[in-house]
């Protein structure tokens, strides 16, 4: 242990390295174990194991089932692009393209709008300030299979009990069947998503505008700047790299959503709420069609492959400046 | 805030925050008093005149015992809670060694190993669940609880490996070169001297991942057929729903009963929790 005082400390460099690994390896496992490089690759092999096996072989796999014709219990053989050109001509799959969109986009601004709203208020001291945060987080926490159930019951045509308020108040006199037409099933699952998603929104928003100086706000008070303009000239543009991750984290999760859409609708009525997810679903699960329907979930990889390239070129460019 | 009266306050202030968690809360609390009520009054439409739709006159355990006497929630709870215990260990034991390894050691390929680790992070289980259900049976796992214990790290260790990786880097790496120096192994320093300051972050890991891993379904719908592997969420949706029949009652009361632990670890842990969730946002 003498031999090697301080090595692979904070300031050392590459080559102070080198030198070591050389005299170490001629020693016992307990000195191959010194060798940063060695270590560092053990110490990673656990993890690069089982993502190797469970998510590159899969997505390796993932494009070869696309381009066959595989069905449960039949391999299948090549068939070329034959899947997505079907995709391509499939009315419903245009349909759950355009909803998978319209349902990612118009949910990402009201959770936003939303999350950032009850942000800014939690920031305030109040009393029982902890609790509210508690408790605001429960729709992210809970199960989304089981909240969702609490929602579809309260969307019940018969049984609503959103309808009772609603006709109560005097604003209806017919029932709603929330899920029942097709662009009002559309709306009302997207409204639950908002439900679940503004929470996430909120507290990581809320950590964010903790770590702005209130003594900015104060000054700028003095000077006689609103409290809209002072959310817009400070808040906003210090907030926005938080912003940033909470969104395009958020908008990977809300594309490839699938929990939700299979609960309250399960892609009806009539095909009318499907997105890529419980599409690739019906058609590879239901159907079993498994070349057909790996080709549909990979109609999520174009997209996430751009969020993901703009989400590290963002890591990068903070992690520079 | 610097300026406001009380109506000021009332209207910009506590107004929004009650709309925000009467909105936010509402649906808990539809599940507790369906939960509860009996299904005469369950079953009432709702422009009938004594329609009572925010209490009940004559609460019943009914759809409880229902729930655990004549579907098998018993064991799709130790399920879910065994898989979820299972793979939430795997996760950070591998999340604690990659997040060490790439926080701390300096080898060629840090920089795109941290970057790969960090894309699967990204990929979501709706992407693969086809695949990787052909996988699972290859390896003739289908059906068993070790299906989503495999395969449920997929998305736990990269957000395990990337929080645990940022907490790292919190801690001064002298307290490491000071146990160096008395002798301690590079392995006995991190054993002994980092994961031990990093408990919290650890705490913070785990909590995350165990709520991730309860919550999972995808998976767990494709891989589990029979009603004694299930797990809760897969278990109330494929057993209290007959065709069109939904059992609402018990149906509330599953998801009463399913939601309770994991409530339970969830208040137990609330600042741990929040720093996991930030934590993985700020990366």
């Amino acid at each position: 242990m003498t031999a090697e005082p301080i090595a692979g400390g904070a300031g050392d460099a590459a080559t102070a390295v080198l030198p070591r690994a050389r005299v170490s390896r001629s020693r016992g496992l307990g000195h191959i174990l010194e060798d940063e490089r060695i270590l560092a690759y053990l110490l990673l092999a656990p993890a690069a194991i089982i993502l190797g096996v469970f998510i590159a072989y899969p997505f390796g796999r993932g494009v070869w089932l696309s381009l066959t014709n595989a069905t449960v219990g039949n391999p299948g053989s090549y068939v070329g692009l034959k899947n997505f050109e079907r995709a391509w001509n499939d009315t419903i799959f245009h349909q759950t393209t355009v909803n998978t969109f319209v349902y990612t986009g118009v949910t990402t601004v009201f959770k936003l709008a939303f999350g950032l709203w009850l942000a800014v208020l939690l920031n305030r001291e109040f009393r029982a300030k902890r609790y509210a945060r508690a408790f605001i987080l429960l729709p992210f926490i809970i199960p989304t299979v089981l909240s969702t159930f609490a929602w579809k019951w309260m969307f019940d045509p018969t049984f609503s009990v959103i309808n009772w308020c609603l006709w109560r108040l005097g604003v209806i006199t017919q029932r709603i069947n929330w899920l029942g037409g097709e662009h009002l099933a559309l709306a009302s699952v997207m409204v639950v998503n908002v439900w679940r998603g503004v929470p996430f929104y909120a507290i990581s928003l809320l950590a964010g505008l903790q770590t702005i100086n209130p003594e900015l706000h104060e000054a700028a008070a003095i000077d006689g700047a609103a409290a809209w303009q002072r959310f817009w000239k400070i808040t906003w543009p210090l907030l926005l790299p938080v912003t940033m991750v909470v969104v395009l984290f958020s908008v990977i999760q809300t594309f490839a959503d699938f929990q939700l859409v299979y609960v309250l609708t399960g892609g009806g009525p009539a095909n009318a709420t499907h997105v890529f997810a419980t599409y690739a679903y019906q058609i590879g699960v239901g159907a079993g069609l498994l070349g057909q329907g790996a080709a549909i979930s990979l109609a999520l990889f174009p997209v996430l492959l751009i969020v993901v390239i703009l989400q590290l070129w963002y890591i990068r460019r903070t992690d520079t400046t | 805030m610097i300026e406001g009266s009380r109506t000021r306050k009332l209207a910009f202030f506590y107004g929004p925050l009650l709309a925000f968690i009467f909105g936010l809360l509402f649906p808990f609390y539809w599940m507790l008093v369906t939960t509860f009520r009996p299904d005469g009054e369950l079953y009432r439409p709702w422009n009938r005149a004594n329609y009572t739709p925010f209490w009940t006159t004559s609460p019943t355990l009914e759809h409880i015992r229902y729930l655990l006497s004549e579907t098998l929630f018993g064991t799709w709870l130790y399920n879910t809670m065994f898989i979820s215990l299972i793979s939430t260990a795997i996760s950070l034991f591998c999340g604690l060694l990659a997040g060490y390894a790439l926080a701390r050691l300096r080898f060629r390929l840090a920089g795109s190993l941290g970057t790969s680790i960090f894309v699967t992070y990204l990929v979501p289980p709706t992407l693969l669940f086809i695949p990787l259900a052909e996988i699972i049976r290859a390896f003739r796992l289908a059906d068993t609880p070790w299906a989503l214990i495999l395969t449920y790290p997929t998305f736990l260790i990269p957000f395990c490996t990337w929080l645990l990786m940022g907490y790292f880097k919190t801690i001064p790496k002298e307290l490491e070169e000071c146990a160096r120096i008395d002798g301690a192994s590079r392995l006995q320093a991190m054993v002994r001297i980092i994961f031990p300051i990093a408990m919290p972050g650890i705490l913070s890991a785990g909590i995350f991942a165990f709520t991730l891993s309860w919550n999972e379904f995808i998976y767990a719908l494709v891989f589990l057929s029979t009603t004694q592997q299930k797990t809760i969420p897969v278990g109330v949706v494929s057993e209290l729903i007959r065709g069109d029949v939904f059992f609402w009652g018990p149906l509330m009361a599953g998801a009463l009963l399913g939601s309770i632990p994991v409530a339970f670890v969830y208040a137990f842990f609330v600042e741990h929790y929040v720093a996991g969730l930030t934590g993985s946002v700020k990366g």
